[in-house]
């Protein structure tokens, strides 16, 4: 029993990171209608820049604020440099359709191989602003620390925000036109391409806040978050594309799914069970939970 | 030239030349009827008027201003709104969320709030269904949302893509009565393109018949009407 | 008589490359050698994206099957190492017909997604069931070279006669089957899968084809490729699969042909990045990270200016300047 609520109280941290990559990924494909792998990267120079700000300064906020900042920016950048390009040359033929999927992947690697050039590829500690001690209930210590607190409120946080902003704001009723219907949302005077663009840098600024989340309980790489964009990916799978909410759900999903297979199973088969998962959704139910089947065929 | 300027006006639809060459003037606060079959080029006039389409050649203006190459959303904020055919409002979005689409770009937050209680008042229905979204109105009710959603920007030009396409005798009726009043009351310059000639005819003041990218006859509503030869070719009887 | 004049084309290239490596410097012999694998890599997704349309993030992890499994045969059955080749061939295309089986319904992004976490998977079965030996890997050997050879015959020589021979085998077949009805199908599908359905074309059949064949083609360069080096979990990881894209996108994916170049750039990468680096200070972080920010941005490139490769571009400027 104590083990089941370990592997709950685990997953839904993790699961709270994964709804935030879930987030960011879905985020950009609604606006886009691209799968932006460099997310991952994205994500990861934005947590090294955070790094860097705690290192010198010690002040984990800053650090905090300084990496969602980087990451908006760098998401802004990434539109408008590479996508607009995209779209205006590549036309036709068979790596037309695949050439946002292929230009994000090489942009991933850039980004790591210049990560890699700054700051080296060995494992960089990036220290705890809390305790990653477990919460003791008098003689039971659960696996949920101050850090997991931290996580979770932190992700929460975001989504709430995202959710006021996209329900309740002028600017979240143009991203969602925009998403919708962009033609229509033009002829009704809305600025899809700058729409767009602050489509990426909400997602860049998710995947940031994730990024800079997870990290401290380990060791930072370039390398690191590669996982979490599988994961992120999967969740969105899972929640369906199409949805902000399917985001979320599907991250905690996930999160607690992988959390249980790692308890009672172990380590080496949550990339595996991952993929099985991921077959799973494709097979049976491919436009998500929250999907509309029209909407799958990209 | 005051009003809508149009000039030797050359589109391109791939290998196709949608429209050959058309020239046509309509003042300010006229409406102008264009009528032609399916594929004489008629939507393709609109969306290169509204920015959604480039123009290969010609010129064509607005209140002496160029208004070809312009994106859409540029052109809204110079008073130009497009109604285009089949779909103008947003499914997914509720009846509020699209009316305030229009409104979003807009500085004057005051005039949008009243402009917004002029439509609901012209269009009762959609003050009913606020809440709903746009995917549960019928298709006279979606026109209107169109309609209003375009109003509430403040447009001086409105171009109308087929308002009729797919609505009952009856409905059509209510839609053009409203189209004719609003114009008088707004002073609204307006393209109506439609293929229900004798119905955009009887409110509008001049008519421009197109085939195959071509303008093959102009004048007067009430000339265009009465001729004889044009009732044979293009309006049916 | 095309084919025989294919095939005769391919036997002479065949022998003037085996008759160049006895003069060529060990080095080169062994870079030959991966050129020639990195080449049959590439086209397996020559054949899967260029041809048939459909993307695979993660033909490295059937590059993974195809070595682990020919390894295994040898080691605990004792094959001979061109059965174990077939065994590796077999072993990845019958995964590919699985994948294939459930991708033939999936599009782009979730396509890419779907086998990028088979690619990043994969790999870590390798630390979960004792008989793959976790990451110290399996011992796949070619042994030594034949007597007859003589006293010169180098181990690489060998690496490379047997990569060679194997490869223009396989890349012999892969001519054959894209100027084939296949081939045919498998780009009316490409161009425009609803009218290929329309005509007739059994869509699902034919992507599972294409996939099964590309699975097998990568599962024979992963053998060759763990035969000439080792059977571990780092060396068949998301950067192989990366690596492989890259290439077919840098040489022009719907380019057999251009497989090979794109396979000589892929090897010449470190080699160029090392003598940049020595410019650019030498540290490690420089050496270890060039070579990828080289890659990378020659694909970004690439992807943006020359989606189609390089020769459509020539192509398209011809077409303009009539």
């Amino acid at each position: 029993m104590q083990q089941a609520i370990n592997a709950l109280l685990i997953g839904i941290s993790n699961g709270f990171i994964y709804s935030l990559m879930a987030l960011a990924l879905v985020l950009v494909w609604r606006s886009t209608r691209v799968i932006n792998f460099a997310q991952a990267g994205q994500a990861i120079l934005s947590t090294y820049i955070a790094f860097e700000i705690v290192t010198r300064t010690d002040n984990f906020i800053l650090a905090f604020i300084g990496g969602v900042i980087a990451g908006a920016l760098v998401g802004a950048v990434v539109e408008i440099l590479l996508m607009r390009t995209l779209f205006k040359h590549v036309s036709d033929g068979p790596v037309a359709a695949l050439a946002p999927v292929i230009a994000s992947l090489g942009l991933l690697g850039l980004i790591r191989s210049i990560i890699g050039m700054v700051w080296g590829n060995d494992q960089k500690p990036f220290f705890p602003p809390v305790s990653t001690n477990g919460f003791t209930f008098g003689e039971t210590t659960v696996p949920f620390s101050r850090m997991n607190l931290l996580i979770v409120l932190g992700a929460a946080t975001v989504m709430i925000i995202f959710t006021l902003i996209f329900q309740k704001s002028n600017l979240g009723l143009a991203l969602r036109a925009a998403a919708f219907q962009p033609e229509i949302a033009r002829l009704a005077g809305v600025r899809v391409g700058a729409i767009r663009t602050i489509g990426w840098i909400f997602a860049g600024a998710a995947g940031a806040v994730a990024g800079i989340l997870i990290s401290p309980n380990d060791a930072i790489t370039p390398y690191s978050l590669d996982s979490l964009l599988i994961f992120g990916f999967v969740a969105a799978v899972i929640g369906g594309l199409e949805s902000l909410t399917g985001a979320v759900v599907g991250g905690l999903t996930l999160g607690i799914g992988l959390s249980f297979i790692l308890t009672y199973i172990g380590t080496s088969l949550i990339f595996p069970a991952t993929f099985v998962v991921l077959a799973l959704v494709l097979l049976i139910r491919p436009q998500g939970l929250f999907g509309s089947k029209a909407a799958r065929n990209a | 030239m005051n009003g809508l300027t149009v000039k030797d006006l050359v589109v391109d639809h791939g290998a196709i030349t949608a429209l050959n060459g058309i020239s046509f003037t309509v003042e300010p606060g006229q409406l102008a009827a264009i009528i032609g079959s399916n594929g004489a080029g008629k939507t393709t006039l609109l969306r290169t008027l509204s920015g959604l389409k480039q123009a290969s050649g010609g010129s064509a203006q607005w209140l002496g201003e160029n208004i070809l190459g312009k994106k859409p959303e540029n052109l809204v904020r110079h008073g130009i709104s497009h109604v285009s055919e089949g779909k103008s409002v947003i499914p997914e979005l509720t009846v509020a969320e699209n009316l305030a689409l229009g409104g979003i770009w807009r500085k004057d937050k005051k005039d949008v709030a009243a402009v917004t209680k002029e439509v609901l008042e012209l269009f009762p229905r959609l003050g009913e269904r606020l809440s709903q979204r746009a995917d549960t109105l019928s298709g006279g009710e979606r026109q209107m949302l169109a309609i209003g959603r375009a109003l509430i920007s403040r447009p001086k030009l409105i171009l109308l893509d087929e308002p009729s396409l797919g609505l009952a005798p009856l409905v059509i009726e209510q839609i053009f009565q409203t189209i004719d009043q609003l114009r008088h009351k707004l002073g609204l310059t307006i393209v109506l393109v439609e293929q229900n000639a004798m119905s955009a005819l009887r409110i509008a003041d001049i008519g421009i018949i197109i085939n195959l990218g071509k303008i093959v006859a102009t004048g007067t509503a009430t000339e265009l009407i009465n001729d004889p030869a044009l009732h044979a070719a293009y309006l049916g009887y | 008589m095309h084919s025989l004049r294919r095939l005769f084309l391919f036997i002479i290239s065949s022998l003037i490359l085996l008759a160049l490596s006895l003069k060529v410097e060990e080095l080169r012999v062994y870079q030959g050698a991966q050129i020639a694998i990195y080449a049959l890599g590439i086209s397996s997704i020559v054949l899967l994206t260029g041809y048939s349309g459909q993307v695979s993030l993660g033909n490295g992890a059937f590059m993974a099957i195809g070595a682990y499994s020919a390894a295994l045969t040898q080691i605990h059955w004792h094959l001979p190492l061109f059965v174990t080749f077939i065994v590796g061939t077999f072993s990845a295309a019958l995964a590919g017909a699985i994948l294939g089986g459930g991708a033939a319904r999936l599009s782009g992004p979730y396509l890419a997604g779907a086998t990028l976490a088979l690619a990043v998977g994969l790999p870590t079965l390798a630390n979960q069931f004792t008989i793959f030996n976790g990451e110290t890997g399996l011992d796949y050997t070619a042994g030594t070279p034949p007597t007859w050879f003589g006293e010169s015959f180098t181990l690489y020589k060998w690496f490379f006669w047997i990569a060679l021979i194997n490869v223009m085998l396989m890349m012999f077949f892969l001519r054959n089957i894209t100027s084939s009805r296949y081939g045919r199908t498998w780009k009316a599908l490409r161009g425009n899968p609803v009218a290929a359905q329309l005509s007739g074309i059994q869509v699902g059949g034919s992507k599972v084809l294409a996939f099964t064949i590309s699975a097998g083609v990568a599962g024979l360069a992963g053998t060759l490729l763990g035969m000439i080096g080792f059977v571990g979990p780092t060396g068949f990881g998301l950067g192989l699969s990366f690596a492989l894209v890259t290439g077919a996108v840098l040489s022009g994916v719907t380019s057999l042909a251009g497989s090979m170049l794109g396979a000589v750039v892929l090897v010449a990468i470190p080699e160029l990045a090392s003598v940049v680096a020595h410019r650019l200070g030498d540290t490690e972080r420089v050496t270890s990270n060039l070579p990828g920010l080289i890659m990378s941005t020659l694909l970004i490139l690439t992807v943006l200016f020359t989606p189609n490769g390089p020769a459509e571009q020539i192509r398209k400027h011809k077409a303009r300047k009539q």
